[in-house]
């Protein structure tokens, strides 16, 4: 079993409130935000090294591919996930400005031709752009089945196919896939009992969340390959089919008030919000 | 000439509010539009979609189409926009839409322009803003193809109230779908509630980690939530805990709603969860510390025990609403 998993490095989610916008409104400025992977790709890394162990230890032959695109800087994030457990990395090196969800799912299209994976694990959206769009485009570009937004992931016995289960509005979709194919996972994929594949045994639960580097792992992951060669290896047409001409800051909610127990707080509501 | 294709989302037949707010898109960028229904025993809801002042309702009929798989949709959406020379489709950005819009570009060699807040035409472009860092930045964009495809933010596009026209019916034909038979629909597990669902409620009151339990959710919280008619809406911490149900998740991954009055109890007002509140008419917050950031975008804060205050505020409603 081999499986790739793509990887964004993205400014702080949890400071986003900080980001600003350059004069003119020509980028999106994220100077002191500290770069971090993009959350659902730590859930992604999770999802699948919970596939390619047997609880604690790994399955001997499976294996675990990092790839980003992005700066030579995304090094770093990759090796976080080499230190969780992944196997090797791959970056495709550019600016981030030239990228967009739809060219790297082409270039993701193309890795996974090199690569041949059994599985490809997305997050379900990188939480800068919020896009929403990468693992869709790369499986209608490969022609692979797909299942996005996955709660729930279950590996056949002969690993053949995979369950998935997808968290839509109004409730969950359980779909079959035959490998080879393409899953984006959403946060509920990382509670403990969330992803199985007939090896661990039922017993076996995992802490919710995504996995600690311990140190001995962060080590280990400084001898670990990463591959690197620029975006235009891979062969990919790098035009973009959207163009952004400005950005702004979302207009401030003006300040409220507190007020001092429940029975003014009803009084408000009826009389200047008329809410009530 | 530009035109429109909207998608409509069907479920079990029936036609989902959503598609309410693609139609309005379609009336906001002044073009004309059809709609587009799929699915398998549509009737009702083909019938109630020549409402909208569509050209034509065009409606794929077809066992292929019974449950939404992403593999069986697609082929026949993109034909039928590719064939009607379609120069924009568009569907709202649900679960649905943002599972299906990439696609679809895809198959028509288009441009996205995902969850998109407004829309503008600009000399004869559609010049689109969309929110970006889990809403703390809007983005101006537009898409270079000579065919885009569009998903609307549900609480951005107010839902398109029928305006009595009487769009004509075309029965179009469900595509092959190839890859289908690597994707096998096992099933649907609804979680059906009585309540309003919480992108169209027009009061939402959501409750935190703090509250505990699915118990206090019911004991606590439930009576407010009825008390006001509202939806009820959830932090993730509170879903993650099990207390209620995925579905009820508001936030930058969750649901993003926009109601009258959002009520947020015990909730501490993490930048992922204010991304899908923020743009709500008026918003309460209750909470025991003063520095929660839910007061920094709340209107109306009290600084309180949710367990006292909570079930204070029900009576009050109740008799607030009981004298009206
Ligand atoms: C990738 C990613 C995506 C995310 N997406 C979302 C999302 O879509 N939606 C979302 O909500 N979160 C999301 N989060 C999680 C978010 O960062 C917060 O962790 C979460 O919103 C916190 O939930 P909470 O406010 O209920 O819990 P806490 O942060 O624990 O806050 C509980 C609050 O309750 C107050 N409180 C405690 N007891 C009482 C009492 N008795 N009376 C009154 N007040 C009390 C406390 O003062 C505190 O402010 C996401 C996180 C990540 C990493
Ligand atoms: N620059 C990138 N490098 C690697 N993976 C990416 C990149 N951008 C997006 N992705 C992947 O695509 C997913 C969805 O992103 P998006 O469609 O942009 O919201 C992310 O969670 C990543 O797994």
């Amino acid at each position: 079993m081999k499986i790739l998993v793509s990887l964004k490095r993205t400014a702080d989610p949890d400071n986003a409130n900080k980001v600003k916008v350059a004069p003119g409104g020509a980028k999106i400025v994220t100077d002191g935000l500290e770069p971090k992977v993009n959350p659902f790709d730590e859930y992604a890394v999770e999802t699948a090294l919970r596939l390619v162990e047997n609880g604690k230890t790994r399955i001997a032959g499976d294996s675990v591919v990092v790839a980003s695109f992005g700066p030579k800087e995304a090094t770093t994030n990759i090796r976080q996930s080499l230190a969780m457990g992944a196997d090797s990395g791959l970056l495709f090196t550019t600016d981030d400005e030239s990228l967009d969800g739809d060219l790297v799912a082409r270039a993701l299209a193309k890795v996974v031709e090199a690569q041949k994976p059994d599985l490809v694990i997305l997050g379900k959206q990188a939480v800068d752009g919020d896009s929403n769009q990468v693992a869709q485009v790369l499986a209608e570009t490969l022609g692979w089945p797909s299942a996005t937004f996955a709660m729930s992931v279950n590996l056949s016995a002969d690993k053949k196919t995979v369950t998935v289960g997808r968290q839509v509005d109004g409730g969950v979709v359980k779909l079959i896939l035959t490998l080879p194919a393409v899953i984006s996972v959403d946060l509920r994929i990382v509670g403990g009992k969330a992803v199985t594949n007939n090896v661990t045994p039922a017993a076996f639960a995992y802490n919710d969340g995504p996995r600690f580097a311990p140190l001995p792992m962060i080590i280990k992951a400084k001898t670990k390959p990463i591959a690197e060669a620029p975006l235009a290896s891979l062969g990919v047409e790098t035009g973009l089919k959207v163009r952004y001409t400005g950005f702004e800051l979302p207009a401030a909610r003006k300040a409220g008030i507190k007020v001092k127990d429940v029975a003014e707080l009803v009084e408000r509501l009826r009389t200047d919000a008329k809410a009530l | 000439m530009s035109k429109i294709l909207v998608i409509a989302e069907i479920s079990g037949g029936r036609l989902k509010k959503t598609t309410h707010s693609a139609i309005n898109f379609a009336r906001a960028a002044a073009l004309p539009f059809d709609i587009l229904a799929l699915g398998k025993s549509i009737g009702a809801a083909v019938e109630e979609l020549r409402a909208y002042g569509a050209g034509s309702v065009l409606a794929a009929d077809d066992a292929l189409l019974a449950n939404y798989v992403a593999e069986a949709f697609v082929p026949t959406v993109a034909d039928v926009a590719k064939r009607g020379g379609y120069t924009v489709v568009v569907v709202t950005a649900s679960s649905f839409g943002k599972d299906l819009s990439p696609r679809v570009a895809v198959r028509l060699g288009a441009g996205l322009a995902p969850d998109i807040s407004r829309v503008e035409s600009q000399g004869g472009a559609l010049v689109y803003k969309r929110p970006m860092y889990a809403g703390n930045a809007i983005g101006t964009m537009q898409v270079t193809t000579p065919v885009q495809v569009v998903s609307v933010r549900q609480s951005e596009f107010s839902p398109a109230a029928p305006s009595g026209g009487s769009s004509t019916v075309t029965a179009v034909a469900a595509s092959p779908a190839p890859n289908a038979a690597r994707v096998q629909f096992v099933s649907f597990e609804e979680v059906k509630s009585e309540r309003p669902e919480l992108t169209e409620a027009r009061v939402v009151v959501a409750g935190g980690r703090s509250l505990k339990s699915a118990d206090n959710f019911k004991s606590v919280l439930e009576p407010l939530v009825d008390a006001f008619g509202a939806g009820m809406g959830a932090s993730r911490a509170a879903v993650d805990a099990g207390y209620v149900p995925n579905d009820l998740q508001v936030g930058q991954t969750g649901k993003v709603v926009a109601p009258q009055l959002y009520v947020a109890v015990g909730i501490s007002g993490a930048i992922q969860h204010l991304a899908g509140m923020k743009n709500s008419k008026v918003i309460v917050a209750i909470n025991k510390d003063a520095e929660a950031p839910i007061f920094q975008v709340a209107d109306y804060g009290l600084v309180a025990d949710l367990f006292k205050a909570v079930p204070e505020l029900t009576d009050a409603v109740k008799q607030a609403r009981a004298d009206r």
